[in-house]
């Protein structure tokens, strides 16, 4: 067991699978010569090489358009957008292509491609460049989109995500780069499609993933010292979803909390919150509260940047909402 | 080439021609759904560039997909019966005319939206040199589909990473209703690929062998320079964009015009009888042949069963662990 | 033509009733008016009447089945008619009103809670209450499993939701339907316990009609808030007019003095039309009866009723003597008809047979208000400085504050005493 932070685990998980598979190999805006605009590939230019580390132009489309096209020859690319908010350069690639091939030609082609990408707000870096709009990219059938909240989450799932033979959509979040947790030894794979309970309660649930797993994480323990018993349930996949663990947390306690970074309308919570309700409205206690972003662009100015993002206290508050 | 080889041009673009043709009329008949975009005056592109092409060379082209699938192989049943949307088709009934693909033949398929392929077909190619196979990429696409931004990004990464890409513009003059006058800032559509330093050149689309000959050479580049090529083909559409079009950006004497005098199958069949390589009989006797061939195609497609709906989810996900 | 008879509705908050007893058998003749059935309510045995003339073709439930208001329990066809029964009934429910016995319900809405489980036969659906029940989904499907009747338990959730914590509480205080724990259990000094004689304890499941004036009785205690104004009354004159008019009447037929009080009650019902109201709270409304239909609580075996006297300002003293007496003795009898017990405006109370001096009723939902009458007895009072002699009863008004007010109250208790102390009145 190591306790390395989620950038180490992220790099980690990359590299050991490029050195496992040569088919693997990586391509982005600064990922070779530059070691990663999040630092996650240093290194690995020196390594590999210029052929297994690609710089590319600035074009998004061109990106995950060529990665397409080599996972279709065979290869394993792992192309990075550099943040998700360049994503929408790509929309038409990542999810009316990649998603599509393995349905639409029924079967022929197969595209094993990772797209990492790194999502969320709170650096003051101004409305076009602090979205949360992961749940934007869970809507269409034919792509997996998973979003890992701690380290060992992190490189188990990239590590499954690079060698399964689907198109999958990898979210990192920028303020969980330096965050640490402890990573076992060895390959460690983790399953994609699988929630997991990181914190058992009895209290009440709350549903959260990503950044926020580690919002609700403190906020959990705040409220553990005024009694309340939170269990936290980390959907860690998005697409596709798993509600076992959610449902079964939900009909123990009667009461849920669902916390995202993206806006409220339309989001992760709107999707969990119906589907609770759908398959255990008699156990509901209370009406389903929703810890999101403000619905306004993220704004420079660091107090109302914070004031727009959910905080600690938002969830103490919702907590105590449906106690 | 041998005589055979001429002739099998012929048969080809027969076959081509007779397909849309019936493709034609059983839209009409509301046995096809959506769009049905006709290739009917095109035939020799497709088949003089891709028989150029070596087995390991894959063809990748937009939504006006029969003719390339047939010259790449499929046979013209299944071609119809995907039309059709049966589970015989060649995508099982799950693409349609605009999804047509057969990976065992290198086809990776037509694709709908415009541009959108080019990126995938240097990715292609950048899996071919990373795997250090002697392949060629041939990106078939519309004059329309140079004005769009993918098309941009995809030429200027081909040229960048040196990419073995055959970039081929099917220039029939209209993008859907746009003339290529009202639509592109340049005139010859060749030259967008110089300002990516992308060698090129145009070939009249309208005669087979020159397009052969055009393709023989320029693949021969892109294959021992391991750069992209960029290959102007000025052709013309008989029929509407798709089925329905009024044309009105068009006047029906222009159409009639390239019908009586540019009709592709007409100028190969009078090369072939000038040159002595075949008879006005050999060849009318072929074309009653691809008639009976088409006819028994239909009748396979219209005979060969619906998908399952219990197939609706097959084919999600590849693998999941 | 064969004819539907169906369950009536006998009450506005009645969901159900008991066929306990078929009295026409099938194929037998019956005429209109005939009594079909007897169909046990919560409030009584009410007898069922048959609006149609013809052969009881078939009886579509037996003796002690328990059925929804509107469901078939009957069908009438003409002598010699074959009836197809299950073509017959196929038919959608008549399409028209279900029954001729259906009787209207006093102008408030009847709300089935749909929102409460179906599964829970032996929770009786909130009808008709003023608001909404609030209760989580995880509430209610508790207090389906444990046959708690939400109307009981107190929300304590937002807006005054029911919650887990609410049923539990409510669980935790309520009487323990089942065994009673034995004396033994209770410490009490040796002394004591070896020479106390002990009773047995036993169960008796709560009777329906009980059930019934308790959840009632709460409701009304919950839901309106009460005041009271007590009047004492010299009935000097009146018990004198009564003694006068009872020398000329047989025995069986003399008049009380609660049937001067009915009709002093009903007269001055004509100037406070406040009080002969009914409020729907749901809709904001307050229902103004063009009747005033005044009902007089009798104790019955078990609980109480209120039989009830129509147009009672149009009746003369001795027929709402009369008629009252008609009505407590089928009651009495178990053999009460719908009409006998629904549709009163006003009730009257009356305890003055048990020397009580003065007491407070509970108004009878969806009344306004409701009069306590004491007995009337020999008080020494004051007239002109000097002590006499005088007879006085105490009436004690109940008025739902949400309607009328204080002084409304007062001044009808005025009103009251100029038909009460002023018996002549009462003639005109």
């Amino acid at each position: 067991m190591a306790r390395i932070t989620m950038r180490e685990a992220i790099s980690q998980a990359l590299w050991e699978e490029m050195e496992r598979d040569p088919n693997v190999f990586i391509m982005g805006e600064e990922v070779g010569v530059w070691g990663g605009s999040y630092a996650v590939t240093k290194g690995f230019y020196d390594h590999f090489g210029p052929e297994r580390v690609k710089d590319t132009p600035i074009s998004e489309a061109a990106i995950i358009g060529a990665a397409i096209g080599a996972a279709l020859t065979g290869l394993r690319p792992v192309a990075e957008i550099m943040t998700i908010n360049f994503a929408f350069s790509a929309f038409e690639h990542i999810v009316n292509q990649a998603a599509k091939f393995h349905y639409m030609f029924a079967g022929q082609m197969e595209v094993p491609l990772v797209i990492r990408t790194v999502s969320g707000g709170g650096r003051q870096l101004a409305a076009t460049h602090s979205q949360s709009p992961d749940v934007v990219f869970a809507h269409f059938p034919g792509l997996i989109v998973v979003a890992p909240g701690t380290p060992e989450d992190a490189k188990g799932l990239l590590r499954s995500a690079i060698r399964i033979n689907d198109p999958v959509f990898f979210i990192e979040s920028a303020t969980l780069y330096q965050s640490r947790g402890e990573v076992a030894e060895g390959e460690n794979l983790i399953p994609i499609g699988k929630s997991k309970i990181q914190r058992p309660g009895k209290d009440v649930t709350i549903v959260t993933y990503s950044k926020m797993l580690e919002t609700s994480m403190k906020a959990a323990d705040q409220l553990a010292q005024e009694g309340v018993d939170v269990e936290i349930v980390d959907l860690r996949t998005l697409r596709p979803l798993d509600m076992e663990p959610v449902l079964e947390s939900f009909k123990k306690t009667n009461r849920a909390v669902i916390v995202e970074e993206g806006w409220r309308s339309f989001g992760v919570g709107a999707e969990v919150a119906a589907r609770i309700y759908e398959e255990a409205f008699d156990y509901a206690d209370a009406p389903i509260q929703r810890v999101a972003q403000k619905e306004v662009p993220l704004p420079y100015n660091r107090t109302l940047e914070q004031l727009a993002l959910p905080q600690v206290e938002d969830v103490i508050k919702a907590v105590k909402e449906v106690l | 080439m041998e005589k055979d080889e001429y002739v099998e041009l012929f048969h080809q673009m027969i076959l081509i021609r007779l397909v849309e043709e019936q493709a034609s009329v059983l839209y009409q008949q509301g046995k096809i759904g959506g769009f049905l975009h006709l290739y009917i005056g095109q035939e020799a592109v497709s088949t003089g560039l891709i028989s150029a092409r070596q087995p390991q060379d894959r063809v990748i082209t937009a939504y006006r997909d029969h003719g390339v699938a047939i010259n790449c192989g499929i046979p013209a049943k299944l071609v119809l019966a995907e039309l059709l949307g049966k589970a015989t088709g060649c995508s099982q009934g799950r693409g349609g005319s605009m999804h047509m693909a057969d990976v065992k033949q290198n086809f990776w398929g037509g694709h709908a939206i415009v541009g959108a392929h080019l990126p995938i077909a240097a990715g292609l190619a950048l899996g071919d040199r990373y795997q250090g196979r002697d392949s060629v990429t041939i990106c078939m696409f519309g004059d329309g589909a140079t004005n769009i931004g993918y098309f941009h990004e995809a030429l200027n990464l081909s040229k960048v990473w040196n990419l073995s890409v055959l970039w081929v513009c099917e220039n029939n003059l209209y993008g859907m209703g746009t003339s290529v006058e009202r639509a592109s800032a340049v005139s010859e559509i060749r030259q967008k690929a110089e300002g990516y330093m992308i060698p090129n050149s145009r070939v009249d689309g309208m005669d087979v062998i020159k397009v052969r000959e055009a393709a023989q050479k320029a693949i021969g580049t892109v294959r021992s320079n391991k750069t992209p090529y960029f290959l102007e083909i000025e052709t013309y559409r008989f029929r509407g964009h798709s089925m329905g079009d009024p044309e009105r950006y068009r006047t029906s004497e222009e159409v009639k015009c390239w019908q009586n005098e540019e009709d592709p199958i007409g100028i190969y069949h009078k090369y072939l009888v000038d040159n002595n390589i075949a008879s006005p009989e050999e060849l009318d006797g072929l074309g009653n042949d691809v008639e009976r061939e088409v006819q028994a195609s239909v009748e396979y497609a219209e005979n060969s069963p619906e998908p399952l709906a219990d197939d609706l989810y097959k084919y999600i996900y590849a693998q999941t662990n | 033509m064969a004819q539907i008879i169906s369950m009536p509705k006998l009450g506005f908050d009645m969901a159900e009733g008991t066929l306990v007893r078929w009295v026409i058998h099938e194929g037998e003749m019956v005429t209109k008016g005939a009594v079909l059935a007897e169909i046990e309510t919560d409030k009584a045995t009410v007898e069922v009447e048959s609006e149609f003339v013809g052969v009881l073709v078939s009886q579509l439930v037996p003796q002690g089945t328990v059925v929804p208001i509107n469901d078939p329990i009957a069908v009438i066809g003409e002598p010699g008619e074959q009836v197809n029964i299950d073509a017959f009934l196929g038919k959608p429910a008549g399409g028209e009103k279900p029954s001729a016995l259906e009787r209207s319900v006093e102008g408030v809405t009847v709300q089935t809670a749909s929102a409460l489980s179906a599964s829970a036969p032996t929770v009786e659906a909130p009808t008709g209450e003023p608001g909404s029940l609030r209760a989580s989904p995880l509430a209610r499907s508790m207090a389906t499993e444990l046959g708690i009747d939400l109307r009981m338990v107190q929300g304590t959730g937002p807006g005054g939701r029911i919650t887990k914590k609410d049923i539990e509480s409510y669980q935790a205080k309520a009487p323990e339907p089942v065994i009673a724990k034995t004396p033994s259990a209770v410490h009490m000094p040796p002394a004591l316990t070896s020479k106390a004689f002990i009773r047995e304890t036993h169960n008796l499941p709560l009777p329906k009609l009980r059930a019934a004036i308790g959840r009632r009785m709460t409701e009304s205690m919950q839901q309106s808030p009460h005041f009271y104004v007590t009047h004492d009354y010299d009935v000097g004159a009146l018990l004198d007019r009564r003694k006068e008019i009872n020398a000329l009447l047989s025995e069986d037929d003399k008049l009380s003095v609660n049937d001067f009080v009915v009709r002093a009650v009903a007269l001055s019902l004509l100037e406070f039309p406040n009080l002969n109201a009914s409020l729907d709270i749901k809709n904001s409304t307050l229902i103004y009866h063009g009747e005033i239909n005044v009902g007089v609580a009798v104790a019955v075996e078990n609980g109480l009723l209120t039989v009830v006297n129509r147009n009672t300002d149009q009746k003369s003293v001795h027929q709402i003597s009369s008629e009252i007496k008609i009505v407590i003795k089928r009651a009495r009898e178990g053999k009460v008809r719908s009409e006998d017990i629904e549709g009163s405006t006003f009730t009257v109370s009356n305890l003055g047979m048990y020397e009580v001096d003065q007491f407070t009723a509970i108004i009878n939902p969806p009344e306004a208000a409701i009069l306590a009458v004491g007995s009337a007895r020999q008080v020494p009072v004051i007239t002109n400085g000097e002590i006499k002699i005088g007879n006085r009863m105490k009436a004690t008004l109940s008025v739902d504050h949400r309607v009328s007010d204080g002084a409304e109250g007062a001044k009808f208790l005025q009103a009251l005493a100029k038909y009460i102390e002023e018996p002549m009145r009462l003639l005109i």
